[in-house]
């Protein structure tokens, strides 16, 4: 594969790949120099169209461990501004020689366009486009639940908030299920699409209902920047239905754990003492947002990008 | 995602099956002797070393680790205590990982007392350019500052490309280009055995091993 622009994309052995990497990459952070040489005088942009902390930040901190040069873009204070469009933008990029190109845009389907036009020769990493998708967050949270859990093989997980608007429940209902998962979707009805007969996984509107039975509850922010209508009566009403407060969080079984993409509405979707439990694990999620960003860009950057080499894997790798 | 990410031993399986077509393999160790060639080993590193104190075992995946193990196990019954050992995977630290196809990692494991101060041996199954010790050697740059680093191998094959040698050597195999070293071990491969063929003209376009 050349390019993560979709989880659905990946299959049981591509995603194994990847959090197995993952878990190699995750022992540099042990490492007095947390530095690999895998992919040396590689360049490494960050398109982002639009704001983000901490996927920008996780990978470029990821890029900079595999020795790979990084560019950061964002659109605010570029040509962009001045109305350059995203050919003119990928075109520029391809001028200056990236390798690969991570992008995030306000638009779905932005880097699926950047992948397949031509304009680029580079590998496309989708960082979140629109309400589509986030594979690698969706990655970053199965190697965080397979790092507690085990294998994913049977377990069930409870993503409970705005589906609607989200690309991280898009992403992550594929890959939970093509990891064997048991995925249910909690939301009010006005948050969940008007059609889920494609998605694998089933659906509540009751919280209260699945906790129980939850291996891991994933909670979604509410957002409110693409929310240009009324969703729900009240945010307090939709803390009292859909939040997760130390109540809630008392029926999940002992082992179960809670999960959020960030950044976290604190009294919205979650407490705040549930937030900072030992049941969360909200902030190794962003370390191990760093290690599965290693292994998605080694994996996609590290080899030939001649494909002529690609028909002579027999190769003995002795010394 | 990684279209051509082989598993090793798959790898050398097809390996031995295209060669079999042209040349049985021919046995050049048994279980036997490697298992008196690991007890040599053993014997020298701790000989060289004056006692197992400062030894860290570091094996280099995949057949390399299981050496490790044994030469471990070995060490342990002569000096009643065991050594530290671990793996060390080089794949990101070889000097063509931009001439091929992105590669899995194999499992990288530092015994937790580290290996600043103390004698790191390498462990690997062959040794034959050189390039996969260079590689281990930047790799072991990056952990730490060991007092002094050896290199013990099953074979040497010969055919260096780097001046690199080994300090401990199972069996010095005089070998053409043409020709395949292939080792097996049990936790691998289902018997212990070194094996050599002639490489079928048809699989070795370009290959150097």
């Amino acid at each position: 594969m050349r390019h993560l622009l979709s989880a659905g994309d990946l299959s049981r052995d591509d995603a194994n790949l990847i959090l197995d990497t993952a878990e190699e990459m995750r022992s540099l952070a042990d490492r007095p120099i947390k530095k690999l040489p895998a992919l040396r005088g590689r360049t490494v942009v960050n398109l982002f169209f639009e704001d983000s902390t901490r996927t920008r930040i996780s990978f470029e901190a990821a890029a900079k461990r595999l020795s790979a040069d990084v560019i950061n873009f964002s659109a605010k204070g570029s040509s962009v501004s001045k109305g350059e469009s995203l050919k003119d933008t990928a075109l520029t990029l391809q001028a200056m020689g990236a390798d690969g190109v991570v992008c995030r845009h306000g638009s779905s389907g932005a880097p699926h366009l950047l992948a397949t036009s031509g304009w680029l020769n580079g590998s496309v990493v989708n960082a979140g486009d629109g309400t589509h998708e986030h594979p690698t967050q969706a990655l970053l949270d199965a190697f965080t639940m397979r790092r507690h859990l085990g294998s994913l093989d049977g377990r069930r997980i409870t993503i409970v908030g705005d589906v609607l608007h989200s690309r991280v429940a898009r992403s992550n209902v594929l890959l939970l299920s093509t990891l064997g998962a048991e995925v249910t979707v909690v939301a009010p009805p006005t948050l969940l699409p008007v059609d889920m007969t494609n998605w694998p996984c089933a659906t509540s509107y009751d919280l209260d209902g699945s906790l129980a039975k939850s291996d891991a509850v994933m909670m979604l922010r509410v957002q409110r920047e693409r929310m240009n209508d009324a969703f729900f009566p009240s945010a307090r009403e939709y803390t009292r239905r859909y939040g997760l407060d130390v109540h809630r969080m008392a029926q999940l079984p002992d082992e179960a754990i809670v999960l959020h993409p960030g950044p976290m509405n604190r009294g919205m979707e979650i407490s705040a003492d549930v937030a900072d439990s030992n049941r969360s694990v909200i902030v190794e999620q962003v370390t191990n947002g760093v290690a599965i960003r290693m292994a998605v860009l080694y994996l996609l950057l590290s080899g030939s990008t001649d494909s002529s080499t690609d028909t002579n894997p027999t190769e003995e790798p002795t010394a | 995602m990684s279209p051509a990410s082989v598993p090793e031993p798959a790898a050398r399986e097809a390996e031995n099956s295209a060669s079999a077509v042209k040349a049985v393999p021919r046995t050049v160790l048994d279980a036997s002797d490697i298992s008196r060639a690991l007890t040599r080993i053993a014997h020298e590193i701790l000989e060289r070393n004056r006692g197992a104190d400062p030894v860290v075992l570091l094996g280099i995946p995949t057949r390399g680790v299981g050496l490790a193990t044994r030469i471990s196990e070995r060490i342990a019954a002569v000096e009643g205590r065991s050594v530290p050992t671990g793996s060390l995977d080089v794949t990101m630290y070889r000097d063509d990982i931009g001439l091929k196809p992105a590669r899995a990692l194999e499992h990288t494991d530092i015994p937790s007392g580290g290996i600043d101060g103390k004698v790191v041996v390498l462990i690997d199954d062959v040794l034959f350019s050189g390039r996969t010790i260079r590689a281990a050697l930047d790799a072991i740059g990056d952990i730490g500052r060991p007092k002094a680093v050896q290199l013990a191998v099953l074979v040497d094959r010969g055919h260096r490309e780097l001046p690199i040698r080994a300090d401990y050597v199972g069996k010095n195999l005089p070998t053409s280009l043409v020709e395949r070293v292939t080792v097996h071990l049990t936790e691998y491969d289902g018997a212990d055995a070194v094996l050599i063929a002639d490489k079928t003209v048809a699989d070795k376009t370009g290959a150097s091993a």
